[in-house]
């Protein structure tokens, strides 16, 4: 009989570090085609349908521009969070906060345009993002909570307050009853890259901004190096005289701030108004694009490239084959799946150990879970 | 091989080998234990004691070679099947839970669902009867680090092992404490069961063990006689060559130099309910000299390293000075940034990032007091510098590394701990607090440490060290003074001390029976 064994690496590898997206990208794929078989299409046709077509045309490009570069800016700003061992989980509440808090000059003052609007607008959707992030890192500093439900919480109380936003005192008047805002004037709209090519709007270049500045941040600056200390070790943090509640603070705002960014640019870009729902959960979907992307911002953008496909091909294959859009759910859910199931090989190796000596009755078990030992 | 008492020995090991990766921490060993004698097991640090012992104890399973059990082959799976074939075990660090009383620890590990009252009513008899009286119905977390190890011990008795392993038993305790169970391990071994106590205390493998077999970097390297060895001869063989002493030149008019740390009537609340409150105490550490602080491990070292470091900040500012300024309001950098330096006890997670390079890990602990050096315009570190200053470190302490800049992790315990300890020298700093300093280091390192900490006092700071290790304090410390259950002597000048007077203020005896010429105006 044979068994598994994990043995831990005496360091990290560099190697795995870099392979297990790929690895777990390739499992995905053969995991999805089981999918799509069993949904009795070809597998094949459907990869096709799935990750090439939405691709092959430049305005189609700009489509994944535009899915990606919220999901880009969220997931940037949650690697920090992840790396300091700070589980925000509520990205998706920061994004609408940051959308409504954004949107109160356009909405509340349509009369005013000036140039300056677009930029107040952002600096708004960043405050707005930010505090709501506060609210989490307020309560876990003074009371001790745990941030991962309250921040998931207000994700729900943010989604019914921009519902009762529109429904109720924002309700465009001459809209027909319909729950939304009046269309943005156009000094309150992020305006697209190349209005030729596509739909494109200055969102992803604040992605692309935003991703390059925080990588400074994590990989140059000593505030990087704090959350990172803090992270993996808050003892050694500690005695380096970082504030972990400092801390909490710094990571919740800069990510609310980042998701905020990415709502307000959604809304006043891809959008044009407020509406019941400014968000294919775009909030939950970087929590995979910030693993997936090893918490590295230049990964993120990949890696948001990536998951921002799964929604595009997601509507592909529903108006093509048939097939539920939640599939892009299930990839999404695949691919988070397995590349937390593949980091295990950066600090372990597998070993196969046949076990030829021992009896056959003590020790015919196949053990499914593996040893862990300690290399020394 | 070597005698056997009648024919056959309890254990024998055969060319028992464990490969880790790349390291072989048990190459080809072989040993025997005869019934009835006291077998010792010496070796540094990472010489392949433990690995070894984790073989013969079930839980770890060698890559080849043979273990015999009475003349038999066995082949030892599980912690179960060595308890089944009559070997327990004591091990350093207690597994027992604080919450729980002793008799439910027992039960807990006895596995055969026996009532409570039972199990007591016998470790009551069993623990008097071998002189380790304990009351089976006190709670863990109350009782003394000495208590504690009676409970593991009294837990391994009670499964009426044949061999019984001790891990660095006398780490924790007393001299007296350590009598005592010296006592037990003889009345044990006269009823013929064999011991293997391991140890790296040559004065006490002497004194209590029949034999002796000696690792080196996962080899044996000789069995002995202890009794017919000195203490240097075991030493050359466990370490391979000559460890250099370490030399204290003596220090002239410390009663007119300038205190630079002083602990005025510290006091702390327990921050858990196992955690042992501070009372009152005061120190003065002047520029010139070694202070030690000598206890049993758990009387509040931990505090008291937390309070002085600013780890923990202190109500009263005047509880802590610095070179003449309160500094009990101050954090840790704020400590730092007056001159003063710390090396915590665990090395691993507290005095470094496990994960992070040695030059980020040297940021760790500066980024503060060398902050124009290592840090630039706008918060950018300064990596060629820091890198710079790491290999600075390296080469000054000797530290042993298999890559130019590795993780923290990679490096072994001593050499890990030559930098810690060196990247705080580097500074110069006037006050340095140092916790264990040689704790798991190598005697080699050992001595380099040392010897770096009273140089760095003989050139005019003040230095402070807390150890459990009487022979280390004794071979440094210009004073020591003795914390007990959060209450700290008057230091003992060295001229005055002896293992007795310290080992009596170990044990709780009356802080005033101590004498203290040293005592400041």
């Amino acid at each position: 009989m044979m068994r598994l064994e994990l043995v831990k690496r005496p360091q990290r590898s560099g190697l795995f570090s870099a392979l297990s997206p790929f690895i777990a990208f390739a499992l995905t794929i053969v995991a999805g085609a089981i999918m799509f078989a069993l949904l009795g299409v070809n597998p094949l046709t459907a990869f096709r349908i799935y990750f090439i077509e939405p691709v092959s045309q430049v305005w189609q490009l700009h489509e994944l521009a535009i899915k990606a570069a919220p999901l880009i800016l969220i997931a940037v700003g949650l690697s920090v969070c992840y790396k300091a061992n700070i589980w925000n989980i509520g990205a998706e509440g920061q994004f609408i906060l940051g959308g409504i808090v954004g949107s109160i000059i356009p909405v509340l003052f349509p009369q005013f345009e000036s140039p300056l609007v677009l930029p107040l607008m952002l600096l708004l959707g960043m405050v707005g993002g930010a505090a709501y992030a506060a609210i989490p890192a307020l309560l876990k500093t003074r009371f001790g909570t745990n941030e991962i439900l309250t921040s998931l919480m207000l994700v729900y109380v943010a989604q019914l307050f921009l519902d009762w936003l529109v429904r109720g005192p924002w309700r465009d008047p001459q809209g027909h009853g319909f729950p939304q805002t009046i269309q943005f004037n156009d000094s309150a709209v992020l305006p697209e890259l190349m209005p030729d090519a596509g739909r494109a709007n200055w969102g992803f270049v604040f992605a692309l901004v935003a991703a390059v500045l925080v990588w400074i941040l994590m990989s140059r600056m000593l505030k990087g190096f704090e959350v990172r200390v803090l992270g993996s070790s808050p003892r050694a943090g500690r005695f380096a005289g970082f504030g972990l509640n400092r801390m909490v603070f710094f990571a919740f705002l800069l990510s609310g701030a980042l998701a905020g960014l990415a709502g307000i640019s959604e809304v006043s870009g891809a959008i044009g108004q407020l509406q019941p729902v400014i968000s294919p959960g775009y909030g939950f979907t970087a929590i995979i694009v910030a693993f997936l992307g090893r918490l590295n911002p230049l990964g993120i953008v990949a890696a948001g490239l990536v998951l921002a496909l799964t929604y595009l091909g997601g509507e592909a294959v529903q108006s093509a084959l048939g097939i539920s859009d939640k599939v892009a759910r299930v990839f999404q859910g695949m691919l988070l799946f397995f590349v937390l199931g593949c980091d295990t090989l950066i600090h372990y190796r597998i070993r196969l150990i046949g076990l030829t000596l021992t009896k056959p009755e003590s020790a015919a078990k196949l053990e499914a879970a593996p040893k862990l030992k300690e290399a020394r | 091989m070597s005698a056997n008492q009648d024919g056959t020995n309890l254990l024998e090991v055969r060319g028992l080998t464990k490969i880790f990766g790349t390291l072989t921490a048990c190459d080809h060993i072989d040993l025997d234990i005869a019934k009835g004698e006291i077998h010792a097991l010496l070796g540094e640090n990472g010489a392949g004691k433990s690995t070894l012992v984790k073989m013969l104890f079930g839980s770890l399973e060698p890559n080849s070679g043979e273990i015999f059990w009475n003349g038999q082959a066995v082949r030892i799976s599980s912690p179960g099947a060595a308890k089944k074939l009559g070997i327990g075990m004591v091990f350093q660090h207690f597994s027992l839970f604080e919450a729980l009383t002793a008799a439910e620890n027992i039960a807990l590990s006895l596995d055969d669902g026996s009532p409570i009252s039972s199990i007591a009513a016998k470790a009551r008899a069993l623990s008097y009867s071998y002189g380790l009286p304990l009351d089976p119905e006190s709670l863990v977390g109350d009782l003394s680090v000495g208590e504690r190890q009676r409970i593991e011990i009294i837990r391994c008795l009670l499964q009426t092992p044949q061999l019984i392993i001790l891990d660095e038993p006398t780490s924790v305790l007393t001299p007296q404490e350590a009598d005592k169970l010296f006592e037990t391990l003889e009345r044990l071994r006269s009823e013929g069961k064999s011991i293997l106590y391991i140890s790296h205390r040559l004065e006490e493998v002497k004194r209590i063990c029949d034999r002796a077999t000696v690792l080196r970097h996962g080899k044996v390297v000789g069995h002995c006689n202890p009794r017919e060895e000195t203490a240097s001869s075991l030493a050359r063989m466990m370490v391979g060559n000559e460890v250099q002493a370490v030399v204290r030149a003596p220090v002239e008019g410390i009663d007119k130099a300038q205190p630079l740390l002083e602990i005025r009537n510290l006091t702390r609340k327990p921050a858990t309910p196992f955690s042992i409150p501070l009372k009152g105490i005061s120190l003065n550490v002047r520029a010139g000299e070694v202070i030690g602080i000598a206890g049993v491990a758990g009387n509040g070292q931990g505090e008291f390293f937390e309070s002085v470091s600013g780890e923990v900040l202190q109500q009263d500012a005047a509880s802590v000075r610095i070179r003449g300024k309160d500094a009990g309001g101050l954090t840790i950098t704020g400590r730092r940034l007056l001159g003063a330096a710390f090396v915590p006890e665990e090395r691993l997670g507290h005095g470094a990032a496990p994960r992070m390079k040695l030059s980020e890990n040297l940021l760790l602990s500066r980024h503060a007091t060398d902050g124009k050096a290592f840090v630039g315009a706008g918060g950018m570190v300064k990596s060629a510098a820091i890198y710079t200053a790491a290999q600075r470190i390296i080469v000054a302490m000797d530290v042993r590394k298999s890559a130019p800049d590795p993780e923290a992790a990679a490096l072994s315990g001593g050499n890990l701990q030559k930098f810690i300890v060196g990247r705080e020298l580097d500074r110069r700093p006037s006050v340095m607090v140092v916790n264990q300093p040689t704790w798991g280091v190598d005697a080699g390192a050992a001595a380099h440490i040392r010897q770096a900490l009273i140089e760095l006092s003989r050139s005019g700071s003040a230095v402070l060290v807390i150890s459990q290790d009487l022979d280390e304090l004794f071979e440094i410390s210009d004073a020591i003074a003795v914390m007990h259950n959060g209450e700290l002597s008057k230091p003992l000048p060295i001229a005055e001390a002896t293992f007795e007077k310290v080992g009596l203020l170990m044990g709780g005896a009356e802080p005033g029976h101590a004498e203290h010429t040293l005592e400041t105006a």
